[in-house]
């Protein structure tokens, strides 16, 4: 029997029964309270979904029990042992749940607690999902680490992982010169590119906020911005291919025809782009943020005989001023992270240089690099994207906090 | 016009006001300049995109004469005339011997078909740079085009099929339906998972150590990569817990987890939206607090959970970073069977096809990507005017 017909027959088998099970209970307190032998404390509905939870959660618990087992390779249990052990305990639980059918039984207090431990789980699953990501990041981490120093990661010039295949094989020899793993051209590709974004998408999104919130009617406001987000609505291998495709082509035959070289996996293209994409970032949070300011403010300036200019640049932009900071961390993280556009549009050779006509490789690009294909958890070369994935999220989780704690300075300002 | 002089206000204005006023009618223009250069952007690139994709909707037939004989259940080539090997797709004379071996009764029969051409004639034919035809078949193909054996047909085959090796025949179809199945695991996990946070945060938690916790995280969740929720998928749900890799399942909950914080905050707005006053009064009457949230909250809050939840999910179907780690852009020609299977998504099959070298890859690329687009901006339009309509002023 395999996983997915166990599954099948498990939830094939349980979802009727529990139908059955909430129809029973219900029918008979109906029954019992038209006949007038009982006067319940609970409206029959809820006699109906106790015995629906007292017949699905042994099972269901048995059935997490032996997946739990399974998955850490403690004891294989049998799927018709198991089928037949949950429908026992469920059968034993609904038996279980019809002899509380009593007059003064409490059954909505007893299904209100166990729905909101369920809807409490739901919320714990939220938290589940960041251990597993910095779990997953750093356990991989540890094991690169305990093969590549972290101060030649971080600090190295040189990421030439060619022969980390070799060495996880067992194959590595004297005549196999030791893999380099230094991320540093890795992280300066990175930080170019995403400078070229931010010198895109921070005047363009913050003038694009200032003229919706200060300029444009309520009616063209109301227009322009769904078109705005549209841009945040295309996917971002869209972007790659167009980047790749379109401006990439363009970049070079503009930088022939002012004299300079240029490669065909330049920064300037995956940057721009990018730039395009983190648009409507900023200029959907600088929006909201410029348009909270009080209008007193704004009214306080005119009065005093300023333009409508000099009012936004030194009366409302300074008071805005830390949730565009906020904004422009987000967009910052936004960037840092973004995949597609770089793995299409950038190139997969480390350089450290400062020469954006020149090809030059991102952390995403080479996580990607290392994941796809055949993947060997015994290679530092697989490694290193555990590795790498960590560095990239300790940077967005510190630019986000950053951005949330100024942004909080912000509403006590204002609220 | 008055006069200006009338007013004592605009005696003689004086040369700093109007240099202010020119700064100001400047910074006016900015704005629009900004707003106008992202428009004008998204014009361009609609144009491009569009303009590169149109040419894959329609594709060259070529008018062949074919002989089946005995000869061609073991050489498929011995069916048309040999010169015309190159010009016809292959996926179509591969296909030869197994339609003689369900019909011997074609044996020593001949017919005049129009097939589908290779893709290296469509592409010269459709005047494309690169399209790689030598010149010997150039000559024929516009031999035959004076004979009229050349038509250009509506390019059903891109809907009907899945990935190939030839571009003639490579198609969405596969991918399509790998995108439904990895779109419904995660909406089956992300939507209800998600509203029933929202519903815990927003009407039960208590402003505790917890509480805080899970708001601070689900902030920090919505702004993490993407990438990292590939990680995760690898990691966790691969290696650990065992599910098939490349599988709509593997990808469908990587996919849930990313969406999982949109949609709690999409929900919690829409749940803050709907006034106390609708909760006090079912209170007032003995609700408690979950058969108010239930009966009387949550389907005033619904119209804004959906619309969430269509944006969240339209995000998932857009993305492809997480997908490529876990798996997903393999070479997959079928449509999957099952969720356990190894599939492709639309995206990912964007990107495969952009790696492709082949001229006739590129067009397609461009039309699965209009495909896509068109999907995802209806989705959204749905979504926008599904907010409009149940927009309340309490």
């Amino acid at each position: 029997m395999t996983t997915a017909d166990l599954f099948l027959w498990f939830f094939g088998g349980l979802i009727p029964l529990a139908g059955f099970a909430y129809w029973l209970a219900q029918s008979k307190a109906i029954a019992a309270e038209s006949a007038h032998t009982a006067r319940f404390h609970s409206r029959p509905s809820f006699f109906g979904w106790y015995s629906l939870i007292w017949l699905a959660l042994p099972a269901m618990a048995v059935a997490l029990l032996c997946s739990i087992l399974q998955m850490f390779h403690i004891y294989q249990i049998p799927g018709p042992i198991l089928l037949a052990t949950a429908l026992i305990l469920g059968m034993a639980g609904l038996w279980f749940s019809l002899t509380h059918m009593q007059a003064d039984f409490r059954a909505r207090q007893a299904v209100e607690k166990v729905m909101r431990s369920l809807l409490l789980t739901a919320a714990t699953i939220s938290i589940l999902t960041t251990i597993g990501i910095v779990l997953s990041v750093v356990f991989e981490s540890i094991r690169f680490f305990q093969v590549i120093p972290i101060w030649d990661f971080i600090t190295g010039t040189k990421w030439q992982p060619d022969t980390a295949f070799l060495i996880g094989a067992g194959r590595g020899g004297e005549g196999v010169a030791p893999p380099l793993f230094g991320s540093l051209p890795i992280f300066a590709g990175t930080f170019m590119i995403t400078l070229i974004a931010m010198l895109v998408a921070v005047p363009i999104g913050l003038f694009a906020a200032i003229y919706m919130s200060e300029y444009a009617s309520h009616n063209n406001r109301g227009r322009l911005k769904p078109l705005l987000e549209i841009l945040a609505g295309i996917p971002t291998v869209v972007y790659g291919f167009f980047a790749a495709i379109t401006v990439s082509p363009f970049i070079v035959n503009v930088a022939h025809a002012m004299g300079l070289e240029a490669d065909y996996t330049n920064a300037l293209a995956p940057g721009l782009i990018m730039g395009v994409m983190i648009i409507p970032f900023m200029s959907s949070l600088s929006d909201d943020v410029i348009r909270a300011v009080p209008q007193e403010l704004r009214d306080g300036a005119l009065a005093l005989g300023t333009t409508k200019a000099e009012t936004i640049r030194h009366i409302v932009l300074p008071a805005a001023f830390p949730g565009i900071v906020s904004a422009f961390l987000l967009a910052v993280s936004r960037a840092i992270g973004e995949t597609m556009i770089v793995v299409m549009a950038a190139g997969l050779r480390p350089n450290l240089t400062a020469n954006p006509l020149e090809g030059m490789t991102t952390v995403t690009v080479k996580i990607v690099e290392a994941l796809t294909g055949d993947q060997e958890f015994d290679s530092a070369f697989t490694l290193s994207a555990f590795a790498l994935g960590l560095v990239l999220l300790t940077l967005t989780l510190i630019l986000n906090i950053i951005s949330a704690m100024v942004v909080r300075k912000f509403r006590q300002r204002y609220a | 016009m008055h006069n200006k002089a009338d007013n004592f206000l605009h005696q003689g204005v004086h040369p700093r006001k109007r240099k202010r006023e020119r700064a100001d009618a400047r910074f006016h223009f900015y704005g629009l300049a900004a707003v106008s250069l992202a428009l004008g952007f998204l014009v361009i690139f609609f144009i491009d995109i569009i303009g590169q994709a149109l040419p894959a909707f329609h594709l060259t037939e070529v008018l062949v004469k074919v002989h089946y004989t005995e000869a061609v259940k073991s050489n498929y080539n011995k069916a048309i005339d040999h010169k015309l090997s190159r010009i016809v797709g292959r996926s179509w004379l591969r296909s030869l011997p197994m339609k003689i071996e369900a019909n011997p009764a074609l044996i020593g029969t001949e017919e005049e078909l129009w097939i589908a051409a290779d893709s290296r004639v469509d592409q010269y034919l459709k005047g494309h740079d690169g399209h790689g035809l030598k010149n010997k078949y150039r000559k024929i193909v516009d031999k035959m085009q004076q004979q009229g054996k050349v038509r250009d047909v509506f390019n059903w085959a891109f809907f009907q099929s899945g990935d190939s090796k030839l571009p003639e025949s490579a198609g969405i179809l596969a991918a399509a339906i790998g995108s439904l199945f990895t779109l419904l695991i995660t909406m089956l996990v992300a939507v209800p998972i998600g509203v029933m946070t929202a519903i815990y945060l927003e009407e039960f938690a208590t402003d505790n150590t917890f509480t805080r916790l899970v708001e601070v995280n689900i902030n920090n969740l919505a702004a993490i990569p993407s990438i990292l929720y590939g990680l995760l998928g690898l990691a966790i749900f691969i290696n650990f817990m065992g599910v098939p890799r490349s599988s709509a399942l593997a990808g469908g909950l990587t996919l849930a987890l990313m969406t999982l914080p949109l949609i709690i905050i999409a929900t919690r707005a829409a749940l803050r939206a709907v006034p106390e006053s609708i909760r006090e009064a079912a209170f007032g009457l003995g609700a408690s607090s979950l058969q108010v949230a239930w009966h009387h909250v949550l389907p005033l809050a619904m119209p804004g959970i959906l619309t969430g939840s269509i944006i969240g999910l339209a995000q998932a179907m857009g993305e492809t970073a997480p997908l490529i780690i876990v798996g997903m852009m393999a070479y997959i020609p079928d449509a999957p069977g099952s969720i356990l299977e190894a599939t492709t998504v639309l995206p990912a099959q964007i990107y495969t096809w952009s790696t492709e070298s082949m001229r006739g890859y590129s067009e397609r690329t461009a039309a699965g990507i209009m495909v896509l687009l068109t999907v995802l901006l209806s989705l959204n339009a749905l979504a926008v005017k599904l907010r409009n309509r149940s927009e309340k002023n309490w």
